[in-house]
């Protein structure tokens, strides 16, 4: 299954692109369990057969792929157990797909050594929670000289001017107090200011930015967002904007990419997304989405909850829960199809040529609440069952 | 819409609390009246710091030290046509009212629930210290059928809070706020760490009990937005103080204080033209060093010299319509208020009112560019850099489409700075 060409924007260069990325994660399992399967695979080879991993694993990334053109906001949109933040995680490099290549200006990223530094002096991470993210026993200088004088761009005599100027690039000002200054005299917004500032210490060209805003008081998240369209503009970098808050994304971006359980489901533009939305899952989330607006009380476009990624639901992860659930629905994966230009919903719905026995609905779907196998106790600690 | 449902239940007057004592205290309550009438909905809106959970914990007195009760008065009124003095209760009296007449959903159920008994336990725990004459079987099936009520199988009993998920474990901590039928249910933050899908969930099966049961809600949150769509009336906190109370749907149209109509520009839409939008700029005051008058002066873009020495009271402005406060000097009466906090509610006829966002574009952007860290180019939103077919998405005047107060005839309204108004094609989908 690979995404069609017509998913990657239509304006600007990726700068970085994902392809086919696929994230698993080995289960936590008991000695016990871990014992018995090293002993099956040992078994498995003394017989000459193939020997079959019994680990179970999170399917947390399935065959995404996503490009990050210049000078563009990128929106990944999803619930909690997406796989929206392992996405971040694995484009920052901070921990190697499973498959897929990760490409930085057309070339695969290295896995070590000096290669490696040099990407990370280009793609930057910045995190959801400003609280942890910065070290309370160091001042906001402190923060912003380290990447300099780790990778070499800040030397001594220049290194208080470029902190000044990066607290001006993010507008705390004076920038001589707020340098001074410690996290736990700063507020939530100020602190994520600093921590932007920070990867922007190594100018460079993709700033991945995960839930940015959304430990932050609504009064101020504008301030913030306002601040990455302002780099996208101003310095031409390329931002990947993590939010389960759709209408920010309309607000922010250009390209809004909906993930769930660990699949890119809809692509396209930004205000295409929320104005027209094509997939079954980007209508339940746009249903439940809070909108002063709305006349009537909203009806939710499906029910129940994400499904387990230990043992994802056959064919499209989304039939379980999708009110228009069809018989192929349940056992082929759909590929992405174009509905418009630069528009990629990944649904049988939009699929010509079905036969009538594809077509057939699906009666499990879209049953009652809580009914559904939990993933979260599944997530957690799968191993026990299979003591 | 407040008398909707009858009679008063809840009245709060004047109410303090502090944290701390002497100068070093932090005047987390100030002055607060609010009226919850019997079936009402009631949203509590404020940012983090703003005094909301406070309020709640003070007049249930669940406040814990540091926190103390400085002034005030809480009366309830219970369903036998009783006045209870919350505040001057004991700790006794108190034990009949909580839990059986007023009850608390806390925002994080996983420290709520006791992770080494099951749900079970727990709630026959509750059953069982307010009805003990009630049986070990009676005590099981009400739990079941509490379960069942928030759309958890009875099967789920036996659970531990470690094997539900976020949303179940929310709906666990709801039946039990539900066990003994109150009449007050006071939610703090219930969704706020829930998903979107799951968080809708709650709030449908919360206002179809609401219908069944009749139940009051004092509904604690920060998401303006939510509130709008829930609740019947909604009282907007900052830095302690209330600032504005009016029904949900004149709050939204017609805000009268600056701050609410700030909150309301901080949301951006999902339907209309992309705009850009400024927020409120500058922060939250630090609530041991208070502003000199009133409190959001220094992040007001109308601010007068009245505001900086002089705090405003709640007063009424209801006129002919709902009733409604507002604490700010510009509706005193000495000046004519600005366009986007003087619109018109009830809206006369079926003339259409614009919302007041767009009107106030001009001057949150003026504002913003003058002191906020936030400011950028009005206008330069996500135009720029965009591609044509997205430029030619995005509205470059400050226009935004507003729907009568008829309702939704699909007439809309295009507004721009200058305010001239015309008729429109409606730009929202009726999905």
């Amino acid at each position: 299954m690979t995404q069609s060409p017509a998913a990657l924007p239509v304006t600007g260069t990726p700068l970085l692109e994902a392809r086919g990325v696929t994230k698993h994660f080995v289960v936590h399992q008991s000695l016990r369990a871990r014992r018995r399967g090293r002993a099956r695979l040992a078994a498995a080879r003394r017989a000459g057969q193939q020997p079959q991993d019994s680990r179970q694993v999170v399917h947390a990334l399935e065959n995404v792929s996503i490009s990050l053109p210049a000078a563009q906001v990128t929106a990944v949109v999803g619930e909690s157990g997406s796989g929206k933040s392992t996405l971040a995680r694995v484009l920052a490099r901070l921990t190697p797909p499973t498959a897929g290549e990760v490409l930085l200006g057309g070339t695969p990223v290295p896995p070590t050594g000096k290669e490696r530094r040099e990407y990370a002096r280009q793609v930057q991470l910045v995190l959801q929670d400003p609280f942890s993210s910065l070290n309370p026993v160091h001042d906001v200088a402190y923060h912003l000289s380290r990447p300099l004088k780790i990778h070499g761009t800040g030397t001594g005599a220049t290194l208080d001017e470029s902190v000044s100027n990066l607290l001006e690039r993010v507008a705390l000002t004076p920038a001589d107090l707020f340098a001074r200054k410690y996290p736990h005299e700063l507020s939530g917004g100020q602190r994520q200011r600093v921590a932007i500032a920070r990867a922007l210490a190594v100018n460079p060209k993709v700033l991945l930015a995960d839930e940015p805003v959304s430990m932050l008081d609504v009064s101020i998240r504008l301030g913030l967002l306002n601040l990455l369209a302002d780099l996208r503009e101003r310095e031409g970098i390329a931002v990947l904007y993590i939010t389960h808050d759709i209408a920010s994304a309309r607000y922010l971006a250009d390209t809004t990419v909906v993930m769930y359980a660990g699949q890119v489901v809809e692509s396209g533009p930004a205000s295409d997304i929320t104005d027209r939305p094509e997939h079954p899952y980007t209508k339940l989330l746009l249903s439940a989405a809070p909108d002063p607006e709305r006349a009537a009380p909203p009806v939710l476009a499906a029910r129940g909850s994400p499904p387990s990624l230990v043992s994802p639901p056959s064919g499209c992860r989304f039939h379980p829960r999708c009110p228009h659930a069809m018989a192929v629905c349940a056992s082929t994966a759909p590929e992405p199809i174009t509905v418009r230009p630069g528009h990629t919903s990944a649904c049988w719905l939009h699929a010509s040529g079905l036969t009538a026995a594809q077509s057939r609905p699906l009666t499990t779907a879209a049953t009652g609440n809580g009914q559904h196998p939990d993933p979260v106790p599944a997530a957690t600690d799968p191993g026990e069952e299979t003591r | 819409m407040t008398s909707r449902r009858g009679e008063p239940l809840l009245e709060v007057r004047g109410l303090c609390a502090d944290y701390g004592a002497g100068p070093g205290a932090v005047h987390a309550v100030r002055d607060a009246d609010l009226t919850l009438h019997r079936g009402e909905v009631l949203g509590l809106a404020g940012e983090s710091g703003s005094g909301k959970s406070t309020f709640a914990y003070a007049i249930t007195r669940l406040l814990r030290a540091p926190g103390i009760i400085t002034a005030g008065d809480v009366r309830f009124h219970t369903a036998s046509g009783q006045v209870a003095d919350l505040l001057a209760a004991n700790e006794a009296q108190l034990r009949v009212l909580r839990w059986s007449q007023i009850s608390v959903v806390l925002q994080s159920a996983m420290n709520a629930l006791n992770p080494v008994f099951t749900i079970g336990a727990q709630l026959t725990d509750v059953l069982e210290a307010h009805q003990p004459g009630m049986s070990k079987k009676a005590q099981r099936d009400r739990a079941a059928q509490l379960l069942t009520m928030v759309g958890i199988t009875a099967d789920r009993l036996g659970s531990y809070p470690h094997e539900l998920s976020g949303g179940m474990r929310q709906r666990v901590m709801i039946a039990m706020a539900l066990a003994l039928e109150p009449d007050v249910v006071i939610m703090d933050e219930p969704t706020t760490a829930l998903d979107v899908v799951t968080q809708r969930e709650i709030l449908e099966e919360l206002a179809e009990l609401r219908d069944r049961l009749g139940f009051a809600i004092l509904f604690i949150t920060h998401d303006l937005s939510l509130l709008i769509e829930i609740a019947d009336s909604i009282a907007v906190m900052y830095a302690g103080r209330l600032v504005e109370r009016a029904t949900a749907a004149a709050l939204f149209r017609a805000p009268r204080h600056p701050y609410s109509l700030g909150l309301l520009s901080s949301f951006p839409p999902l339907h209309g033209p992309r705009q850009h939008l400024t927020g409120i700029p500058g922060s939250p005051p630090d609530l041991r060093d208070l502003p000199q008058g009133c409190v959001f002066h220094p992040r007001c873009p109308y601010v007068m010299d009245r505001c900086r020495t002089d705090s405003p009271p709640l007063a009424d402005l209801s006129g002919n319509g709902p009733p409604r406060q507002a604490a700010c000097w510009l509706h005193d009466g000495q000046q004519e208020p600005p366009a986007p906090l003087a619109l018109p509610w009830p809206a006369i006829g079926t003339a259409a009112v614009a919302a007041p966002m767009a009107a106030a574009g001009s001057a949150w952007t003026a504002a913003a560019q003058g002191t906020g860290p936030a400011a950028g180019p009005a206008g330069a939103g996500p135009a720029a850099g965009a591609g044509p077919a997205e430029a030619a998405a995005v509205a470059s005047h400050t226009a935004v489409a507003s729907h009568t107060e008829a309702g939704h005839t699909g007439e809309t309204t295009h507004t721009d700075k200058n305010g001239q108004a015309g008729a429109a094609p409606s730009l929202r989908s009726t999905s």
